[in-house]
């Protein structure tokens, strides 16, 4: 007697504890093997860049900032270096710390929260709340800076919107070697985790040369080997001044470009971030950081396209100016999007569980994907 | 025995056999309540928070008000679920959960039945609720319900051997199926457990020793699996399956899987402690004995019975929020290629041995 089989379709998501947000996958199953991952997006669409060209330019600062939500600082920064560069004008060099104090913490943050809700997705729910624990004293500091936890609106064209708060400094300086053996206790717990290993090593192997094709970027480029980075290969604000290394992954559990290497970048980046911190605490100048910030934005005629490292990748703004107060088109590259694209390629014949373990391993942000 | 001496004081057969079946029952129900308290407490712990502590003093009363909650839920059928096979699937599988108990001995005065194939009665009953998770997958008409419930039988099916070739071993070992007297004969000291190598001092106690370590942790692995815990509980994976073949229930139905889950907890542990930790009996002897008050003896039995049990689920609490979770064929590659092998080769030189 034969046996009829069929492919089945299995939908994740758009609710499904771990699509991280609102994605909605369409697997193609064999049994429990992957034929095809097709990703459905758009469900939090909410016209940011349609929105951006009704506005002015320092109006677009807080949709900004809900972009990558998780990276909200980097976001600004992004947006603030672009339009600077239209305008041309130099900010004071206090500002220009702050911000990389503020976009190091939030990658810190950012990674805290990749790393958790990876393990999650793997099954260990521990590492989460430990990490959710030191991210918020990172939420705390910013708090304290700018009144928000999330959303800052902090980073502004031209300057940020307030200077640091006294205590600021101090407590950075405090929340650093408290966290340098967090990142230890999370190694000794799950990194070195047999299991953890066992389902993260040789499973969604991203080749150097698939990656570059996809125009792959952040931890999951450098996952597979390769040494970029927006921070030292095409440096903005005052990064060329800080030494820090590019981590890279290594193959060191299983395959080169596996997820468990995109995963240790992001552990190895966090004790990179620390460090940029640590020096620019200790050299920070003093100065006024509201100088700088133009009465009125109306850059020149032109377009530019310009580009930071975000906690996830590499973040650009193409922004096109006809010389009004708002800008005539403004277009973010944002690298969930473009990471998001090789889900196919990394998911096909594995299994479901591994689907899960690639997604988290690539670490998107659906609010960035659909903007 | 219990049952003869409630027949002797109501001198009915069914009151008696009646209240033998809710002494186990109402002991299980409070054990589940505070399990679940007791796991959010541990995990509360291990990750730095506090856990529940609204509800009744430090929380206590916590499950009481989410067993409640449960009740009062609504009880949704999916439309195109098979009903009867829906309705029924919860209800199999904590009967299968609670069959188990009846031949547990809690205490030597404390046992459902003392049946002489006790411990094939305990095992073949915890598998019945491999049919009631089959049949929930099934019923619910759900593509998670349905992955989650096969790869939960292929599971449970699987780690039933070495299980089974373990209790083989102790079989051979002390040539009883019925779990009463396993426990009577590792009785007075912790070097008469099995574990050690069992009652007597002959050469054999000591070469045991090494098998029943190994044998003690093959089956304490298989029952993790068996009873779907961390880090093999892949069936209910809610990272990919959001809660695998219970996904469409609510309810009270929901509340019974929930049930059985910790009362298979309780059930593999149980086993555990009997075949290795001399089931009820204490390790240092009774106050009972040197007070010269014989029924103190059976009160202290059911404390170091609960004793064992809950220590045993604590460890399982305690992995679950500290490993992540293996893949489904990396679960059968556990299996079958590391605790049969192994669970044999135990059971060939425990052979050996017993003979010579």
């Amino acid at each position: 007697m034969a046996v009829k089989t069929e492919e089945m379709v299995l939908n994740m998501g758009p609710h499904h504890p771990s699509t991280h947000g609102v994605l909605r996958l369409e697997l193609n199953i064999e049994g429990e093997l992957i034929m095809k991952v097709t990703p459905h997006i758009g469900y939090l669409h909410r016209c940011f860049e349609k929105h951006a060209e009704a506005m002015t330019y320092p109006q677009v600062v807080p949709y900004t900032d809900r972009m990558d939500y998780l990276a909200a600082m980097g976001n600004e920064f992004g947006y603030a270096v672009a339009v600077e560069k239209l305008l041309g004008i130099e900010v004071p060099e206090r500002v220009n710390y702050i911000r990389v104090i503020m976009a190091e913490l939030q990658r810190i943050a950012s990674h805290l929260v990749a790393i958790g809700t990876y393990a999650v997705d793997i099954g260990a729910f521990t590492p989460l709340l430990f990490c959710f624990r030191d991210r918020e004293m990172i939420l705390s500091l910013f708090e304290m800076t700018c009144g928000a936890r999330m959303l800052y609106n902090y980073i502004w064209v031209g300057g940020v919107s307030h200077d640091l708060h006294p205590d600021f400094i101090r407590k950075t300086q405090e929340f650093i070697p408290y966290f340098r053996p967090k990142i230890k206790e999370l190694n000794d717990l799950l990194t070195g985790n047999q299991i953890f290993i066992e389902r993260t090593a040789n499973v969604g192997i991203l080749p150097a040369e698939t990656a570059i094709n996809y125009g792959i970027s952040g931890p999951s480029l450098r996952g597979s080997g390769l040494k970029w980075d927006i921070r030292k290969n095409d440096p903005y604000a005052n990064y060329n001044k800080f030494d820090f290394d590019i981590p890279v992954g290594k193959g060191l559990m299983g395959t080169l470009g596996d997820s468990w290497d995109r995963y240790y970048v992001r552990v190895l980046e966090m004790e990179e971030s620390c460090k940029i911190i640590e020096q620019a605490l200790a050299s920070i100048p003093e100065g006024d950081v509201t100088s700088a910030i133009p009465k009125r934005v109306k850059p020149p005629v032109g377009q530019l396209y310009s580009r930071i490292e975000n906690p996830r990748g590499e973040l650009g703004y193409f922004i096109i100016s006809n010389g009004t107060t708002s800008p005539f088109r403004v277009k973010v590259k944002g690298p969930s999007f473009v990471n998001l694209e090789v889900l196919n390629e990394l998911c096909k014949g594995h299994l479901i569980a591994d689907v899960i373990a690639i997604l988290g391993s690539i670490d998107i942000v659906l609010g960035e994907v659909d903007r | 025995m219990i049952y003869n001496y409630f027949f002797n004081l109501t001198g009915s057969e069914i009151a008696s056999a009646f209240i033998c079946c809710i002494l186990p029952l109402v002991y299980v129900l409070t054990y589940v309540l505070y399990a679940v308290y007791g796991e959010r407490k541990v995990s509360a712990f291990m990750q730095d928070r506090i856990g529940p502590n609204r509800c009744g003093y430090r929380g206590l009363l916590q499950t009481v008000a989410d067993l409640l909650k449960m009740l009062q839920k609504e009880d949704i059928v999916p439309r195109n679920a098979d009903k009867p096979f829906w309705v029924m699937a919860p209800i199999i599988v904590f009967t299968g959960c609670f069959t188990a108990f009846a031949c547990i001995p809690f205490s030597s005065a404390f046992v459902g039945s003392a049946f002489s194939l006790g411990i094939l009665i305990v095992m073949a009953a915890s598998s019945i609720s491999a049919v009631g998770l089959l049949m929930a997958g099934w019923s619910s008409n759900n593509k998670y319900s349905l992955i989650g419930s096969l790869r939960s039988v292929a599971q449970i099916v699987s780690y039933e051997i070495p299980t089974f070739l373990v209790v083989l071993v102790m079989i051979i070992i002390l040539g009883t199926l019925d779990l009463t007297v396993i426990s009577e004969k590792q009785t007075a000291y912790f070097w008469n457990w099995m574990i050690l190598g069992g009652p007597g001092l002959s050469w054999q106690k000591f070469v045991y020793i090494p098998f029943m370590v190994s044998s003690f942790i093959i089956i304490y692995i298989s029952t993790l699996a068996e009873v779907n815990r961390t880090p093999f509980d892949i069936p209910e994976a809610e990272a990919e399956l959001v809660a695998g073949y219970h996904t469409e229930y609510t309810g009270m139905k929901f509340g019974m899987f929930f049930l059985s889950e910790y009362g298979n907890m309780f059930a593999v542990s149980a086993i555990v402690s009997i075949l290795f930790f001399g089931g009820y009996q204490s390790p240092f002897g009774y106050l009972g004995n040197s007070l010269n008050l014989p029924w103190l003896v059976p009160i202290e039995q059911l404390v170091w019975f609960s004793i064992k049990c809950i220590f045993f689920v604590f460890v399982q609490m305690w992995l679950r929020w500290t490993l992540p979770r293996l893949r489904v064929d990396q679960l059968m590659a556990t299996c079958w290629k590391y605790l049969i092998p192994i669970a044999f080769v135990n059971l060939i030189i425990i052979g050996l041995i017993t003979v010579l």
